[in-house]
């Protein structure tokens, strides 16, 4: 039993590491159209900015508090620059802004390397977040492990900020405008441009989160955004693109499907199974689990 | 701005083309070194980049420093060593590319290098073809032997069988295996389950996770299920520090359920971070801490060389190791020929930091003394064991009745 429920909290912390990475993309691809290659590398960014912190800050515990904020000004200030620079231009050849931001995420890469060495590196997990803490005890004791614990709150707490900065404020107001119905937005009198690179800057900034959170989980290397930004997509277009909902319900319900499977077979096969049911599911539904609905004519 | 990320762009793509065209050379001849001139070229082939670059770069740097002792006591036959190093970026068929390159353009006299057993499966065949000399200088699972590759890291019986050995006699009997999905775990697991069933052990479960995977929840959550006695570990490259955070954070120890390493050594343990680790068991064939005079002059050259912080693990001493013997077959050949300096290398010994090793010449296996080590809260490892004597290599483990259907 314990450890059908030990296997169940695993499934929803994978979840919370799935919504964390596909959060940002879900408002930077999802409401905005882009596909944005890079977004593993602003979750890169994200995780070097806590080793870089982690370096001149000897507490752990204070330097992740720390590292929270700055990575998500971090990661978010390199999607503006991104933005501004190459994808504003790009908004009605969304093929396009895919080959160039895949540039950018090699380039990101290699600047990586440049810096930091091509090693990957580690930080220290401050000693509250090692432990775990006993739900069950007895002979078969149930445990959760901090770290899990913590990830799954951050999740919660980025997707509870989202989506009342989409749903109260003017600037969230603005962006759903525009997502709707660009043209009209812009006669409206909203200055779309801008309102794309607060967007971006926002959804880039989740990627940097995200990168402190997997910084509790492994390694920090060069590469590491590539391997996450397959899944992150995974999740946008099984939730739906642009769907919030979508994003949260269809991470969790992949983590949870992944550690199933895992338990019962091999991380391989389990891997190979939640693609084949991705394929499945898009054959049943191809516009994902929710879709927008927009007067838009485009 | 925007013409300036272009161009860089532009050079980015251009460098990747010029780094393809490497691959082409493939003559059916014998590859001739270039001994011409007062130098002789030797390939350095290294992760320096990638999941495995963690460990790699370190035996890079360990090959560099025996080169640099070897060319100020005045080289090979009279020959400067010069080293052409070269990336294998953790990824097989750039491996093979590279090893074309090293033999066929800059025409080496021998390569170093290697880690993996996927890298190593995937150069072999291009060392065979160009009749040219790897020296492989980590641990594998044995069940090979190439007439142009040295082994100079343990074969199975010099460190897996000690291992099992060792977790025997302390009462441990059910065991559970995790190791990366590829060749070396997979073949060294079907090795320990033969062990293990001749043995009177259980295995109670068998996990593999992808190369460079970071996930390992659900494969703590399945050990720590299992109840076993003790896990062996046969993960490899930085896999390692996600499962051992998650080990730690499911709330497995040292003491209740120890982990047996075989491809973590101190530099690995430094990076993962000792407070995850302290009190783990590892296999090799020598640590930092081993005793001796040859040992404390390579501890010593090697900090003095790259930093005191940096600690020497048993594949970087293997591949320093593997210099020497080198040098000491080529100066018995008085020949750089791979066909001579094969022909000179059994009986070779040389006083390496972990002990005097010496040269099978039929198997092209060294032999080597196993050492049971626990890894402490300093990051260093403190040898429990040993075996005594050098053990002669056994790469088919023809000396196990056990071993018989293996392949």
């Amino acid at each position: 039993m314990t450890v059908i429920l030990g296997q169940m909290f695993t499934g929803i912390s994978i979840g919370a590491v799935l919504l964390l990475i596909a959060l940002g993309l879900s408002l930077t691809f999802g409401q905005m159209n882009v596909i944005n290659m890079a977004h593993g590398e602003f979750i890169m960014a994200g995780a070097y900015t806590t080793y870089v912190l982690q370096k001149s800050i000897s507490s752990a515990g204070i330097s992740l508090l720390v590292a929270l904020p700055v990575a998500f000004l971090v990661s978010g200030a390199l999607g503006a620059l991104l933005e501004w620079l190459l994808i504003r231009r790009l908004y009605l050849r969304p093929l396009d802004t895919l080959l160039v931001t895949w540039g950018v995420s090699l380039m990101l890469q290699q600047l990586a390397r440049d810096i930091f060495g091509a090693p990957n590196v580690q930080t220290r997990a401050p000693d509250v977040l090692t432990g775990n803490i006993t739900v069950i005890g007895g002979d078969d004791p149930l445990t959760f492990a901090n770290s899990r614990l913590f990830i799954l709150g951050l999740a919660l707490a980025a997707v509870v900020a989202l989506a009342l900065t989409l749903r109260l404020t003017p600037l969230g107001r603005r962006i759903r405008a525009v997502v709707q119905n660009r043209d009209l937005a812009e006669v409206s009198g909203i200055s779309t441009g801008r309102v794309d690179r607060t967007a971006f800057f926002i959804g880039s900034g989740l990627a940097g989160v995200a990168g402190v959170a997997l910084t509790l989980v492994g390694p920090i290397g060069p590469t590491m955004g590539t391997n996450v930004i397959i899944d992150a997509f995974l999740v946008i277009v099984v939730g739906g693109i642009g769907q919030l909902k979508g994003t949260v319900i269809v991470a969790f319900v992949l983590g949870v499907l992944q550690s199933v499977l895992e338990y019962s077979t091999t991380v391989s096969v389990a891997k190979v199974l939640v693609l084949v049911a991705i394929v499945a599911f898009l054959q049943w539904r191809p516009q994902g689990l929710y879709t927008l609905r927009t007067r838009s004519l485009v | 701005m925007v013409a300036g990320a272009a161009a860089l762009a532009a050079v980015v793509a251009l460098s990747a083309c010029g780094a393809k065209t490497d691959a082409g050379g493939t003559s059916d001849k014998a590859a001739q070194a270039d001994v011409s001139g007062d130098t002789v070229k030797v390939g350095l082939l290294n992760s320096l980049s990638g999941t495995m670059a963690i460990s790699e770069v370190t035996v890079r740097d360990s090959l560099k420093l025996a080169i640099d002792e070897i060319n100020a006591s005045g080289g090979v036959l009279g020959k400067q060593i010069k080293p052409i190093s070269e990336d294998g970026a953790s990824d097989w068929p750039t491996f093979a590319e590279k090893a074309q390159k090293l033999i066929s353009e800059d025409r080496v006299a021998a390569t170093f290098g290697c880690w993996t057993s996927a890298s190593r499966k995937a150069v072999k065949p291009v060392f065979e073809k160009n009749k040219s000399l790897l020296f492989y200088p980590v641990q594998y699972e044995g069940l090979e032997e190439s007439p142009y590759i040295f082994y100079t890291g343990a074969t199975t019986n010099q460190q897996i069988i000690p291992a099992l050995d060792y977790l025997k006699s302390q009462g441990k009997k059910k065991i559970y295996l995790v190791g990366s999905d590829y060749v070396f775990p997979r073949t060294a697991n079907k090795e320990i389950k033969a062990y293990a069933k001749a043995n009177g052990m259980t295995v109670l479960g068998e996990d593999y996770a992808p190369l460079g995977s970071t996930e390992f929840s659900t494969i703590a959550n399945k050990v720590k299920a299992s109840k076993a006695d003790a896990v062996f570990n046969t993960l490899n490259g930085d896999s390692n520090v996600a499962f051992f955070k998650e080990y730690k954070s499911a709330g497995l120890t040292a003491k209740g359920m120890p982990v047996v390493s075989v491809s973590i050594a101190e530099e690995e343990v430094k990076s993962i971070g000792a407070q995850y680790l302290a009190g783990q068991l590892t296999a090799w064939n020598y640590y930092q801490t081993t005793p001796g005079a040859a040992n404390t002059k390579f501890v010593k050259a090697y900090k003095d060389k790259y930093g005191q912080d940096k600690p020497t693990s048993d594949p970087m001493e293997a591949a320093y190791t593997s210099v020497y013997l080198w040098k000491a077959m080529v100066e018995k050949a008085k020949s750089f020929d791979p066909e001579k300096v094969k022909a000179a290398s059994d009986g070779i010994t040389f006083d390496a930091p972990e002990g005097k090793v010496t040269v099978d010449g039929a198997s092209q296996h060294i032999y080597k003394t196993a050492r049971i080590g626990k890894i402490g809260d300093d990051g260093l490892i403190e040898q429990v064991w040993d075996s005594g004597k050098p053990i002669k290599p056994d790469p088919y483990l023809k000396g196990y009745d056990w071993a018989a259907g293996l392949s």
